[in-house]
C-alpha cells in the first residue's frame, strides 16, 4: 500500500511531464495546464495522506524498491524514506507547487510553448520529490541534479534572448561547483561507512566512538559546499539573482520556495553529522550571516522588482544557514516554511504586476497600482508585513526565533542578523511604496491597460497570503507544534527547554522595533520625500557599488573567468595546434604512401599472374632452402 | 597397375607432371586469351592430379586417388563458374583478351 502510494506520489508529476512533452502541443494550452496542475495536486493529496499517517504513528516509513549498487561490502538500495522531515518538505513542495501550476495556467497563457513550460515544471516537481524522499544520499543526489537541470531549462525558457541563456548557463555552472562538493562529501561518507543510507549513517555516526574527525569534518564541509551552491550562499550566490530571467512562476517555485531550500533540507537531514563537526557549523553560521547582510545591502538599491525579491531570497536563505550553523535545525526548517509562503506570494504578486504592465520590471516605471490591482496589493502587503517581521504574521515568529538562537550563542552574529532584518523591512516596503503608492510613472499606453489579474492568478495569491499570515501558528514560542513534530528527527529537541524569559521578550521587542524602523525609513524616503530611485547613470558613491552588486560578478570575471579563458586560449593555440599537426602529419604520410602504392595496381591481369608465379616460386625456393 | 608402374618407373611420372605443370604455368604467363589461360590452369591442375594418382599407386594407398576425385569435382564446378564469368565478360566487353580488361586499375 505504502509502496504503491509512494510511487504514485513520485510518478504522477513524471506522467504529467511525459504527457505534456509528447502530446502537449496537440492537447492545447489549457488542457496541458490542467494536466500539469492535476498531477501535482495528486502528489499533494498523497503527501497529505502520508502526513496524516505519520502524525498518528510517529514512525518513519521505509520503502525499499530494489538493490541498486552492490560492490563487495558497499551497498546502495533504491528506496524512499518518508519521515517527518521529508513529509513536511513534500507538503509545501507539492502544495505550493500546485498553487503555482494553477497560477501559470493564466500567467503563461500567451506563450506559444506553454505545454513545454508545464512539462518542465512537472519534471521539476518529480525531481524535487525524488530529492526529498530518497532514502540515501545517492537517490537524493539524483533529485539534486535533476532540479538543477530543470532550473537551467526554465531559466533559459525564453531561449531566444541571449542574456537569458547566459543566466541559465551561469546557474548551471555555479551549481556544478556546489554539486562537486556534494559528490566529494558523498564519496567520503561512502568510504568511511560503506553505506549511504540515512538511517544506517545516523547509527554509524552517532554510535561509533573511534571516528576519524578529520575525514568527518572534510565530509561535512564538502556537503556544505554543495548546499552553498544550491541554496545560493557566498561565494556561490551570484546565479540566483540572474536566475530571475526565467518566467515569474519559476522564480516563485524554484528560486524562492523549493529548490533553493534543498541545501537546508540536506543539512537538516545530515544533522547528526554536522552536530559532530562544530568547526564546520561555525563556518556555516558565519557564511549564513554574511550572506544575509551582503544580499540585504544589495537589495536596498535594486530597481528591478524581481531582483529585489531575489536578493531578499538570498538574504533569507542566509538567515536560515545562520540558524543551521548554530545547530537550530528546527528553526531553520520553520523559516523555510514561512519563507516559502510569503516569498512565493511576493513573487507571484510581482508576476501579477509585471503581467498587468506588459512585461515592465523596473520599479521606477511603476507606482500607484494600489487602486488598479487591489487584490495583488493586499496580498503582497500581507506578505511584506510577514517578511518584515511584523508581529502576528508568520515571518515574525520564524525570524524572531533565528535571532533568539543567535543571541544566545553569539552576539555579533545576532547583530548582523538584526541589521539584515531591518534592511529587509526597508527594501520590502521600498518595493511596496514604489510599486503601489503615489502616481503611476509608466507610459500612457501601459496606464490604459492597467487591470487586476484574472482569478486564476489572484486565487493562489490569496491562499498564499492566508498561509503567510497564519503560518506562524505551527511553531509558537513556548508551545511549538513543529518542534514536537520534528523530535524524532532532531533528538536534541526533546531535552531542550523552551521557556520565555525577560530576555526573550526584550529581544522580540527589539526585532519588532527594528522592523518598524525599516518600514518607517522607507515611508519617510519614498512617501514623505516622494523620491524615486535615480537613473542608472546618476547613481554615485557607495550606492553605485551596491547597485552594481559589489562588483562581485566583475571580480569573479577577473580572477576566474579571464584566467581560464587565457589558459584555454593557450591550450588552443599551442597544445591543440601541435597535437593536431602531429596527427595531420601522420595522415599525410599515410596518404602519400598509399598514393604511390596504388600505382602497383595497374589492372593488367598478365602482370598480376606474373607476380603471382614469381611469388610462388620465391616461397617454394625459400621453403626448400630453409630446410 | 603395379606392373605398368614398374615398367615405366615413378620418376618418369614425376617428370611428366612437372613438364605438364610448367606448360600450364607458361601458358598462363604468355597467352592473352582468357580461355587459353583457363585451359592452362586446368593443365596445371591435371599435372598435380596425375602426380597424386602415381604416388597413390606407388605407396599402395588409395587416399591420393580419393583426393583426386574430390579435386576433379571441385574443378568441374570451378570451370562452370569460370566459363560463366567469361561469357558474361564477353557479352559486356566484346573481347576476352586479358590485356583489355583493365577496369580495376587503381
Amino acid at each position: 500500500m505504502n509502496t504503491n502510494l509512494s510511487l504514485l506520489l513520485l510518478l504522477a508529476p513524471f506522467l504529467g511531464f511525459l504527457i505534456n512533452i509528447f502530446f502537449g502541443k496537440s492537447l492545447g494550452k489549457t488542457v496541458a495546464g490542467i494536466i500539469g496542475t492535476l498531477t501535482v495536486a495528486v502528489s499533494f493529496a498523497v503527501s497529505l495522506y502520508f502526513f496524516g499517517q505519520i502524525t498518528a504513528s510517529k514512525e518513519p516509513i521505509q520503502i525499499q524498491l530494489f538493490d541498486w549498487i552492490q560492490i563487495s561490502n558497499f551497498k546502495v538500495d533504491f528506496g524512499f524514506l518518508l519521515d517527518q522531515l521529508s513529509i513536511l518538505w513534500l507538503l509545501f513542495v507539492t502544495g505550493i507547487g500546485s498553487l503555482i501550476h494553477l497560477y501559470s495556467i493564466s500567467y503563461m497563457h500567451d506563450d506559444e510553448k506553454m505545454h513545454t513550460f508545464f512539462a518542465y515544471l512537472n519534471l521539476f516537481v518529480f525531481f524535487m520529490i525524488t530529492l526529498v524522499i530518497g532514502s540515501n544520499l545517492l537517490v537524493m543526489f539524483i533529485g539534486w541534479e535533476g532540479v538543477g537541470l530543470c532550473s537551467y531549462l526554465l531559466i533559459g525558457f525564453w531561449y531566444k534572448n541571449q542574456e537569458f541563456n547566459d543566466a541559465a548557463k551561469k546557474a548551471f555552472i555555479m551549481n556544478r561547483i556546489g554539486d562537486l562538493g556534494l559528490l566529494i562529501g558523498i564519496f567520503i561518507l561512502g568510504m568511511l561507512f560503506n553505506t549511504l543510507d540515512f538511517s544506517t549513517l545516523k547509527i554509524g555516526i552517532s554510535g561509533a566512538t573511534d571516528l576519524n574527525m578529520y575525514w568527518l569534518s572534510a565530509a561535512a564541509f564538502a556537503l556544505f559546499i554543495g548546499a552553498c551552491g544550491k541554496s545560493a550562499q557566498i561565494p556561490l550566490y551570484t546565479w540566483l539573482p540572474d536566475a530571475m530571467a526565467g518566467p515569474t512562476p519559476v522564480s516563485a517555485l524554484i528560486h524562492a520556495a523549493t529548490m533553493v531550500t534543498a541545501g537546508i533540507f540536506m543539512i537538516t537531514r545530515m544533522n547528526f553529522l554536522f552536530d559532530l563537526t562544530p568547526d564546520v557549523q561555525s563556518i556555516i553560521a558565519v557564511v549564513g550571516a554574511i550572506t544575509a547582510l551582503v544580499a540585504a545591502t544589495i537589495g536596498l538599491v535594486q530597481n528591478d522588482i524581481k531582483k529585489v525579491l531575489a536578493y531578499s531570497t538570498v538574504s533569507q536563505l542566509g538567515l536560515m544557514f545562520l540558524a543551521l550553523g548554530l545547530g537550530a535545525y528546527e528553526v531553520a526548517v520553520f523559516h523555510v516554511i514561512t519563507h516559502a509562503f510569503f516569498k512565493a506570494c511576493l513573487f507571484l504578486g510581482s508576476g501579477s504586476v509585471i503581467h498587468a504592465l506588459g512585461g515592465e520590471q523596473d520599479m521606477r516605471n511603476m507606482g500607484g497600482l494600489k487602486k488598479a490591482m487591489p487584490i495583488t496589493f493586499g496580498t503582497m502587503l500581507i506578505a511584506s508585513l510577514a517578511i518584515s517581521g511584523v508581529p502576528l504574521f508568520s515571518g515574525f515568529f520564524s525570524k524572531d526565533e533565528i535571532l533568539l538562537v543567535a543571541f544566545h550563542s553569539n552576539i555579533p552574529l545576532w547583530l548582523i542578523g538584526s541589521i539584515a532584518s531591518i534592511m529587509t523591512a526597508f527594501y520590502m516596503f521600498r518595493l511596496m511604496f514604489l510599486t503601489f503608492f503615489k502616481e503611476f510613472r509608466g507610459t500612457a499606453e501601459q496606464k490604459h491597460h492597467l487591470h487586476e489579474s484574472p482569478s486564476l492568478i489572484t486565487l493562489p495569491l490569496i491562499v498564499l497570503a492566508i498561509l503567510a499570515t497564519v503560518g506562524g501558528l505551527i511553531s509558537l514560542p513556548g508551545n511549538s507544534w513543529l518542534n514536537e513534530y520534528l523530535t524524532p528527527i532532531l533528538p536534541k529537541l526533546a531535552t531542550a527547554a523552551h521557556h520565555l524569559g525577560t530576555t526573550e521578550y526584550i529581544l522580540m521587542a527589539i526585532a519588532v522595533v527594528g522592523g518598524l524602523i525599516g518600514i518607517g525609513l522607507a515611508y519617510a524616503k519614498y512617501i514623505k520625500q516622494d523620491s524615486i530611485p535615480a537613473e542608472d547613470a546618476a547613481i554615485t558613491g557607495f550606492s553605485k557599488v551596491l547597485y552594481n552588486k559589489y562588483y562581485v560578478d566583475e571580480f569573479y570575471d577577473a580572477i576566474i573567468v579571464k584566467p581560464i579563458n587565457v589558459l584555454s586560449g593557450f591550450f588552443r593555440d599551442t597544445i591543440e595546434t601541435s597535437l593536431s599537426s602531429l596527427v595531420f602529419g601522420l595522415g599525410k604520410v599515410t596518404n602519400e604512401i598509399s598514393f604511390q602504392g596504388k600505382k602497383l595496381q595497374s589492372g593488367s591481369i598478365g602482370l598480376y599472374l606474373f607476380a603471382f608465379v614469381i611469388g610462388l616460386c620465391a616461397i617454394i625456393s625459400y621453403l626448400f632452402l630453409a630446410q | 597397375m603395379n606392373n605398368i608402374l614398374n615398367q615405366i618407373g615413378i620418376e618418369n611420372y614425376i617428370f611428366l607432371s612437372v613438364i605438364l605443370f610448367c606448360i600450364g604455368v607458361f601458358g598462363v604467363l604468355y597467352r592473352r586469351n582468357a580461355i587459353i589461360v583457363f585451359m592452362s590452369i586446368e593443365i596445371m591442375l591435371n599435372a598435380v592430379s596425375l602426380l597424386f594418382v602415381a604416388f597413390s599407386t606407388y605407396h599402395q594407398d588409395a587416399e591420393g586417388q580419393v583426393f583426386v576425385f574430390f579435386s576433379m569435382a571441385v574443378a568441374a564446378a570451378e570451370v562452370a563458374v569460370g566459363l560463366a564469368i567469361l561469357v558474361s565478360i564477353f557479352r559486356n566487353v566484346g573481347s576476352i583478351t586479358i590485356d583489355n580488361l583493365k577496369n580495376l586499375k587503381g
